[in-house]
Parts: structure tokens; sequence; C-alpha cells
């Protein structure tokens, strides 16, 4: 049990800081594709792993597998929401980052 | 999918007989139940499932792993005090046609290290990728073709 709880705890941590990077992703990227990386990945790593920290010291197993399904729902939906916002910046016209080096959806077929 | 199913009953069978109901139980029961369509494989032709189970287990594995490193590669970048990045859009010209195996491979490069899917080409033959390093757009094509796309076709084909 001890174990479980020590290794909960190192999950928290570890979950908060890619949290962290995330949120100072946001910040720091230059535009909103780039953005989205790190939203969608650190974002994604750092509530699974406290989702699966919750389910490590759960007191009953409804909530155990209601954070495991939580870590699914999470990968299965943040791709999609990013691909979704990326998406939508691209139709309405927000230009990428100058420092952009190629960008063959402008010369290929799509929008 | 129909030998799936087969497996989940055998496994519903077990925790049944068991007589006790816990999750363990369940994964022991469906363990058990996928060695015994093993046992009967070359009866009733289950080889394949045994193999593409496998196969789907390693696909997942593999994206768990992507997805760590491209959380940690994030991570990276974001606590470097310069911020270095060629980021650019590439069209991936996809080889997989299926409408979910399309999904899974977007979903899975969204989740990978330093890529993001962006949109799909209206005749459905090229993936439109944002890139935190677009400077060797062929190399980036070459490993998604030979990584996820191939896994991803090993396992629903």
């Amino acid at each position: 049990m001890i174990f479980a709880t020590v290794l909960a705890g190192i999950l928290i941590i570890v979950g908060s800081v890619f949290a962290l990077a995330a949120a100072v992703g946001l910040v720091r990227f230059p535009d909103v594709y780039s953005r989205m990386h790190a939203a969608s990945k650190a974002g994604t790593m750092g509530s699974g792993l406290m989702m699966i920290a919750l389910a490590l010291i759960a007191d009953d197993v409804a909530t155990a597998t209601r954070a495991a399904a939580g870590v699914v729902f999470f990968i299965l939906t943040a791709p999609v929401a990013a691909h979704l916002v990326a998406k939508a910046a691209y139709a309405v016209g927000y230009r990428m980052w100058e420092g952009s080096v190629v960008d063959e959806m402008a010369d290929g077929e799509g929008r | 999918m129909k030998l799936f199913i087969v497996n989940v009953l055998l496994a519903i069978a077990w925790v049944a007989v068991t007589g006790s109901f816990s999750e363990l139980d369940l994964v022991v029961g469906f363990v058990l139940g996928m060695f015994a369509l093993w046992l009967i494989r070359e009866q009733v032709g289950t080889a394949g499932y045994i193999d593409r189970s496998r196969r789907v287990v390693v696909l997942a594995l593999v994206f768990l792993w992507e997805l760590t490193m491209s959380a940690i590669r994030v991570l990276v970048m974001v606590s470097a005090p310069r911020l270095v990045m060629r980021p650019g859009i590439i069209a991936y010209p996809l080889k997989v046609d299926r409408d979910f195996e399309i999904t899974m491979l977007a979903n899975l490069i969204t989740l990978t290290p330093g890529t993001l899917s962006v949109d799909v080409s209206h005749d459905r033959r090229h993936l439109f990728i944002h890139t935190l390093d677009a400077s060797d757009p062929d190399g980036l094509k070459q490993s998604i073709a030979d990584g996820f796309e191939r896994k991803i076709m090993e396992a629903f084909r």
C-alpha cells in the first residue's frame, strides 16, 4: 500500500510538470499550430499521469475504473480537438509563424 | 471480431465458474480464453486472431511510448532558454484508405513527437501534417510510412 502511495505521489508530481510544460508552451510557442503541439501532447500526458495516480490510490473500484476511462477518453479526444483547432485556424487563414520553412498544404489542393 | 466476442464470453464463463467477479479474474479469464483459442487454432482457424491481437497490443505499446517521448520533447523545448524550431506543413501521401484507419493514423500522428494532423485532402490521398521540425520532410514521411502506417496495416488487415 505504501508502494502505491509513493508511486501515486511521483506520478502526480511528474504529471504536474507536464501540465506546467503544456501551459508554458501555450505562451512561448510562436503560432497557433505549434501551440497545439504543446497543448495536445504535454497536456494529455500530464492529465493522464495524474488520473493514473488517482486510480492507484482510489479506495473503491468504481473511482479507479472511472479514472482509467478518463485516461482513455483523454487519449481519444485530445488529438481530435487539437486537429480541429488547427484545421479551423488554417481554414480561416491564420498564417504560420514567419520562421516556418515549408507549407505543402498551400501548393497542394488543400484549401 | 467474432473471435473477440467468443474470447470475452470465455472470460465471462471463467468469472462465473470461479465465482469471484473482479477485474483481475476477468483479465485472467480473457488470457485463458485466448490460450484455449490458441490450442484449437488448427481446427477452427484462430491463428490469425492470436497473431492480430498481438499486433494490436504492439501498436498500443508503440503508441504509448511515442506519446511519452513527444511529451518529453515538448517539455525540453519549453524549458530551453531559446526556442529552436523550424515548423512547417507537409503533405503525407496516405497508403491506408479506410476511414477508421485514416482517423487512427491522424490521431497517432498528433500524439507523436513534433507532428500534428491538420487536414485530410478532399480526395483522401494526402494527410496534411504540421511539424515542429520540417527541415527534412522526406525523412519524416518515410518514418511515418515505416512506423505507424505499417503497424496499422499489420494490425487491421
